[in-house]
């Protein structure tokens, strides 16, 4: 006990955030994962300064040349710089799957903790909406979703979203009625605390951990989304650039200009493989279980 | 058990009028008439009022949402473009999507049981990393493009496979690669899971104190329990298969229920979209519902629950 209470106080003079940060620092797939997603951040944000050429610029002088010390990933079709294109690429995936899992996240703790504070028949009719959600295959609900909204950006981060938020529903639920019944909940009403303020002071905390880590890899599954609805034709419009729709174009030329399918994918492998490494060290991080070893 | 069958199988009425209700509104999401939608641009007056009464859009909704699941079950709807019978032009592709799916399916269970067994008999080594590097690849892998790269391989390089289409055995192989190896990816990190866990418990330590040769008690005592969660993954991949499917019958033009929806939602065919939505989406409720089933005849646990 005294040991177990002398180790408490020294995890109290850190921060949660620089705890978590020092156990991911052990982890070298959380690290890579780490480096990975602040690179696509900062990549993201100032893409277009970045990039060496005008990704929308054509120029069929410089039509489909292979990769070379002026075009490092080659040309495209229309003579766009490839390197350009996955650069800025990097901004449309970000924006649409980074508001996508926000909305998820909102309206998943929403549904979340009313299903679980209040139970009862409001419970299981929330759960049984959730299994209706939960019976398609992701990308078909968001094809259905893009097929009825059109194309758009705006149209894939509700077609996003909505496959998405069932997932925090549930964990968020989890944990609600896990902890509503412990004896600070209960010492917290006695007082007088009103719903509201029990809920969101005394409840939802416990929730942040798994909802963390369930978005960082919902960022993930998000960015192989927005890249697959572009490559069925259902992503953004033309000529902006996305991975998922340059992909599709390219696909044409998968013979004389192989360079044109190689890049944009690697850079969703990438990307996606960060989000994946840093969200299992983020659990490693967070789980509780270990957070006493 | 009995009681759990049936509960677990009333659960399916409700989700199956969920869904084909869901499936059903879709038509009246989009903004706008759908006779006007339907007829499509340039269409006249007359032409929206006959789609009107020929797809009874004048009736009230709940009688048109019985005639649609009335249609479901006769194989009375029609696709709005081609005219046919929605149902016989289904048959064949859905044929071609188990097809994809259940040879995909193989793929990923063999290469993934193989893998996540060699990374838990020798963790912490070599073999182990570079198997857990692989699962974590496949799982970042976009269906689609894998599709892209094996074909740049296979068929444009090396020349030993055919690109798209489906005659043959040798037509199915890239496909089910493209769709089965990022799933493998998953089967294999559970199965190391699930099979360190079984390595570590008493009966297995007492059978190796027995003397019983290493591979006999991996492969006959510690693998058969080990694959008990394993089953329900490969069973949950189902609705993994039935997403990427889409778009691996996209890559290779493989004539399958997922290539059908995306064509339709391109000549805005909503009775087609609507029909093979619910379709997918109730054969992934059936599948997981036998996965449920059959997870609680393996283990006994379960099936007060």
């Amino acid at each position: 006990m005294a040991s177990k209470e002398k180790k408490e106080k020294n995890l109290g003079r850190y921060s949660t955030f620089s705890v978590v940060l020092r156990r991911i620092r052990k982890n070298k797939g959380g690290v890579i994962g780490l480096f990975i997603v602040l690179f696509y951040i900062i990549v993201s944000i100032f893409g277009p300064m970045l990039s060496p050429y005008d990704p929308n610029e054509s120029n069929f002088d410089e039509s489909l040349i292979p990769p070379s010390k002026q075009h490092w990933f080659g040309t495209d079709l229309h003579g766009r710089d490839v390197l350009s294109r996955v650069i800025v690429g990097a901004r449309t995936s970000f924006t649409i799957s980074i508001s996508a899992v926000a909305i998820a996240v909102f309206i998943g703790i929403l549904l979340g903790s009313i299903s679980g504070y209040v139970g009862g028949w409001i419970d299981e009719l929330i759960m049984r909406f959730l299994d209706i959600f939960m019976a398609f295959p992701e990308i078909l609900l968001a094809i259905a979703i893009v097929a009825i909204l059109g194309p758009g950006k705006i149209n894939i981060v509700i077609a996003i979203a909505v496959f998405s938020f069932p997932s925090f529903a549930r964990i968020t639920r989890a944990t609600v009625m896990s902890v509503k019944n412990n004896e600070y909940v209960e010492a917290a009403k006695a007082i007088g605390e009103s719903s509201w303020s029990i809920l969101t002071r005394y409840i939802l905390p416990n929730a942040l951990s798994p909802v963390i880590v369930q978005a960082t890899l919902r960022m993930g599954t998000a960015i192989l989304t927005i890249s697959s609805l572009g490559f069925l034709g259902l992503g953004v419009k033309a000529p902006e650039a996305e991975w998922g729709t340059d992909l599709a174009l390219a696909r044409s030329y998968l013979e004389f200009a192989p360079w044109l399918s190689i890049f944009p994918g690697i850079a969703i492998v990438f990307v996606v493989l960060g989000f994946n490494f840093f969200g299992d060290a983020l659990n490693d991080a967070l789980n509780p279980r270990l957070k006493d070893r | 058990m009995k009681s759990f069958i049936i509960k677990r199988l009333l659960l399916l009425i409700p989700i199956f009028f969920g869904v084909s209700i869901i499936c059903f509104l879709l038509l009246y999401m989009i903004p706008g008439d759908p006779a006007k939608i339907i007829a499509g641009e340039g269409a006249t007056k007359e032409d929206i009022e006959s789609i009107r009464i020929t797809f009874g859009l004048d009736k009230p909704i709940y009688v048109q949402y019985f005639s649609f699941i009335k249609g479901i079950f006769t194989g009375e709807l029609r696709s709005i473009r081609s005219g046919e019978a929605i149902m016989k032009e289904i048959g064949p592709r859905y044929v071609g999507t188990i097809q994809l799916a259940l040879a995909s399916i193989i793929v990923s269970s063999t290469l993934g049981i193989l893998l996540g067994v060699l990374a838990a008999v020798y963790k912490n080594s070599w073999i182990d990393n570079l198997a857990m590097a692989f699962a974590l690849l496949g799982a970042s892998t976009p269906v689609f493009w894998l599709g892209l790269i094996l074909i740049l391989i296979f068929a444009v390089y090396l020349k030993v496979l055919p690109s798209g289409g489906r005659e043959g055995f040798k037509s199915i192989i890239l496909p089910a690669l493209t769709l089965g190896l990022p799933s493998s990816a998953i089967v294999a990190r559970l199965t190391r899971a699930s099979m360190l866990d079984t390595l570590s418990q008493d009966y297995v330590r007492t059978a190796y104190a027995y003397g019983i040769p290493k591979r006999k008690v991996i492969f006959t005592y510690a693998l058969k329990n080990a694959l008990i969660p394993v089953v329900t993954v490969i069973g949950l991949q189902f609705g993994f298969l039935l997403s990427g499917a889409v778009l691996t019958e996209s890559v290779f033009g493989w004539p399958g229920v997922g290539r059908y929806i995306v064509d339709a939602v391109f000549s805005r065919d909503y009775v087609v979209i609507e029909v093979g939505i619910l379709i997918t989406a109730m054969t992934f409720v059936l599948v997981n519902t036998a996965v449920d089933l059959l997870y609680a005849v393996l283990d006994p646990r379960l099936r007060k629950g």
